[in-house]
């Protein structure tokens, strides 16, 4: 795909109120979420309680992991369609180490096991996904559609369909633990959010990962080693959804292969997208996407705690998303 | 580049082969079933395969225009599980009602992801992602979030059970006639041309003079249109308007389409190879129901997912030369 630099057009409109819109785009995102909170203390009973607060956290963190790897991706004027399926995938194995024979022997090391050998299999398919679209060059929706399908099916045919439920509280911390009377996952989001800015903002591989997306040829030509680079983006998209799959299956003490993670890709997407994601590549705010992550989260919240139904929150959550795009898009202009 | 005056054989056969892998692995699966299993050929079987199927044919034609022109439409699953409440809703008016209730209200949605994409510039993925939640809200609202059950005294059901001319259900018949149509426009009209031009290139399409902007709204309605007959068809077959079905059709239609050779870059493919499509992903499906039945295997329905994906992997391997060939040369 070769997305051309169109040279930025004059602003037609009259400069005060160009750099009131353009003001807006750029912080509107930090907008809507004062609106929404603004709104919620307003309307929503109990709104400014910790147990709110908490509830949010546990919910928000796995959008925002998600969200922080698929921004990677998009970045590179990539999509990634598979971190649903890779969820279930790393989420259906953990409890499967754990409750091993092995795992029962020798429970430190079954623990660390089913840290780790979930995490590795997550990245697995990031490498199946960046070889398909940086190696056989495939179109990236096409190529993370091969796990988007069979991932699931996987993840099923490990368990057999069935819930797993376990019990197993150093596991479990993952998803109930607390830091400072914050919940674990929250924090464990936000490092991961600084670790990938860190890697974004200050390293090669971060400045190489906006060139490609800029403008890929221009990137090949000047020597970008655009493999590598995609490779990485998607190798970090399917271990962060590998992480946040973990999570949800230690929030529940159970781990269901049909429903976890089920629909999170268009979470991510859309919390990429309202955090300020080009989908053309070439920007990767991944505060943005927290941000964006928090904003979904809440809206589905607002709605939810005011008795909507959740029916009707999807439709919010679609009216949300293509404003979202279409401010971007006017940002683009 | 070997001497373009002297024909090679190999390179001959191996082009036709990637273009016509669809055809040569659907032949193959059907020789393979007629070979191994008893009942595979039986009417019974064709009949019920082809009725269970239509659905999905029908939504891969939609989008195979539409990705035709360069674009996606995620929201055909949605849109289709709203229908068939919609149809479930005027059932007890009849078909004559019914269908076309569908249909207008798919061709709704399609009208919404026009004005999204066309007027808003909003990207094609995004904007349909959009519908497609929108859709399921709707058809979730619409129905109280129960399945509606249609008018059995009606003829709505006939649809999917009686035989037309006694020989073949009417959905397979429906079918057949929208492939047809879509096949003609798509080869013989100057709507099928700007179709493919678009996918070519849409700037250069616009400097030509042709009418892009109409051209993509009738594609997106085209796929709401299709999606709506299959939301008449899955409520008529099933019996209740579903507005939880339809998870995961657009990616089934995305990959009939991929398999029956359709660039998803646009400006490239064929109707008769999307229903190929289509008619091989479902039985991929079909051939593990029978090897389940012989008992030589027991493979749990998830392994189906599996096989599917393996399925499109191996495809897209297949494919691959052609379009990175074709990458190159654009490049």
């Amino acid at each position: 795909m070769s997305t051309r630099l169109e040279s930025a057009s004059p602003a037609t409109a009259s400069p005060a109120t160009a750099r009131a819109l353009r003001q807006l785009r750029r912080h509107g995102g930090l907008v809507a979420l004062l609106v929404l909170v603004l709104v919620n203390i307003a309307i929503t009973p109990n709104f400014l309680q910790l147990q709110t607060l908490f509830v949010n956290i546990s919910q928000v963190a796995t959008i925002a992991i998600v969200a922080i790897g698929m921004t990677l991706v998009i970045a590179t004027g990539g999509i990634d369609l598979s971190v649903g399926a890779v969820m279930a995938l790393a989420g259906a194995l953990a409890p499967l180490i754990f409750l091993s024979p092995f795992g029962v022997a020798y429970p430190a090391l079954g623990l660390v096991a089913a840290f780790t050998l979930p995490l590795l299999a997550a990245m697995a398919c990031g490498l199946f996904n960046g070889f398909m679209v940086s190696v056989l060059r495939v179109q990236p929706i096409i190529a993370t559609l091969i796990l988007f399908i069979s991932g699931r099916g996987i993840a099923q045919v490990l368990t057999n369909g069935n819930l797993q439920t376990f019990s197993n509280p150093s596991f479990s911390y993952l998803g109930t633990g607390r830091i400072l009377g914050l919940p674990f996952q929250g924090w464990l989001a936000l490092a991961l959010a600084g670790l990938v800015y860190w890697l974004v903002t200050r390293t090669l591989f971060g400045r190489y990962l906006l060139a490609i997306g800029g403008n890929e040829r221009a990137a090949r030509l000047s020597g970008v080693p655009v493999r590598r680079v995609k490779f990485g983006a998607y190798v970090i998209c399917a271990g962060l959804a590998g992480i946040a799959g973990l999570i949800v299956v230690a929030i529940n003490s159970a781990s269901d292969a049909g429903r976890n993670g089920n629909l999170m890709e268009l979470d991510a997407i859309a919390a990429a997208v309202v955090g300020g994601a080009l989908l053309q590549g070439g920007r990767a705010p991944i505060f943005g996407a927290v941000l964006g992550a928090v904003i979904i989260q809440l809206v589905k919240y607002t709605l939810l705690a005011n008795g909507v139904e959740d029916e009707v929150a999807l439709i919010a959550k679609a009216f949300i998303i293509v404003v979202a795009v279409y401010l971007q898009a006017g940002r683009r202009e | 580049m070997g001497d373009a005056t002297t024909f090679d054989l190999r390179r001959y056969v191996r082009g036709q082969a990637q273009s016509n892998a669809v055809w040569l692995a659907l032949m193959a699966l059907i020789a393979f079933g007629l070979l191994r299993y008893d009942n595979f050929g039986g009417a019974y079987n064709i009949v019920s395969f082809l009725n269970y199927n239509s659905m999905f044919i029908v939504i891969s034609i939609g989008m195979c225009f539409v990705i035709m022109t360069g674009g996606i439409d995620l929201s055909v699953g949605s849109v289709a599980a709203f229908t068939s409440v919609v149809a479930a809703y005027l059932s007890p008016w009849g078909i004559e009602v019914a269908l076309p209730g569908g249909i207008l209200a798919g061709i709704a949605f399609g009208a919404v992801n026009a004005f999204v994409i066309i007027l808003m510039r909003v990207p094609p993925f995004i904007a349909t992602l959009a519908t497609m939640l929108a859709a399921k809200g709707g058809a979730l609202v619409l129905s109280g979030a129960q399945t509606i059950s249609v008018d059995w005294g009606s003829n709505f059901t006939k649809l999917g059970m009686e035989k037309a001319f006694g020989v073949v259900p009417w959905t397979i018949v429906l079918v057949a006639i929208v492939a047809l149509a879509a096949w003609f426009v798509l080869e013989r009209t100057s709507l099928g041309r700007t179709v493919l031009a678009i996918g070519g290139g849409e700037d250069a399409s616009v400097l030509m003079g042709l009418e892009v902007d109409r051209t993509k709204a009738f594609v997106y309605m085209l796929s709401g249109a299709c999606a709506g007959i299959a939301g008449v068809f899955l409520a008529s077959g099933f019996g209740a308007g579903q507005p939880l079905e339809g998870v995961g059709w657009e990616l089934s239609a995305i990959a009939s389409v991929v398999v029956g050779g359709t660039l998803l870059t646009g400006g490239l493919g064929s109707v008769p190879a999307t229903v190929a499509g289509a008619l091989l992903l479902g039985l991929v499906f079909n051939i593990l129901n029978f090897e389940n039945g012989r008992g030589t295997i027991s493979l749990s329905a998830y392994w189906q997912l599996v096989v599917r994906g393996g399925f499109l992997f191996i495809v897209i391997l297949l494919q691959n030369r052609v379009s990175s060939a074709r990458a190159a040369e654009d490049r």
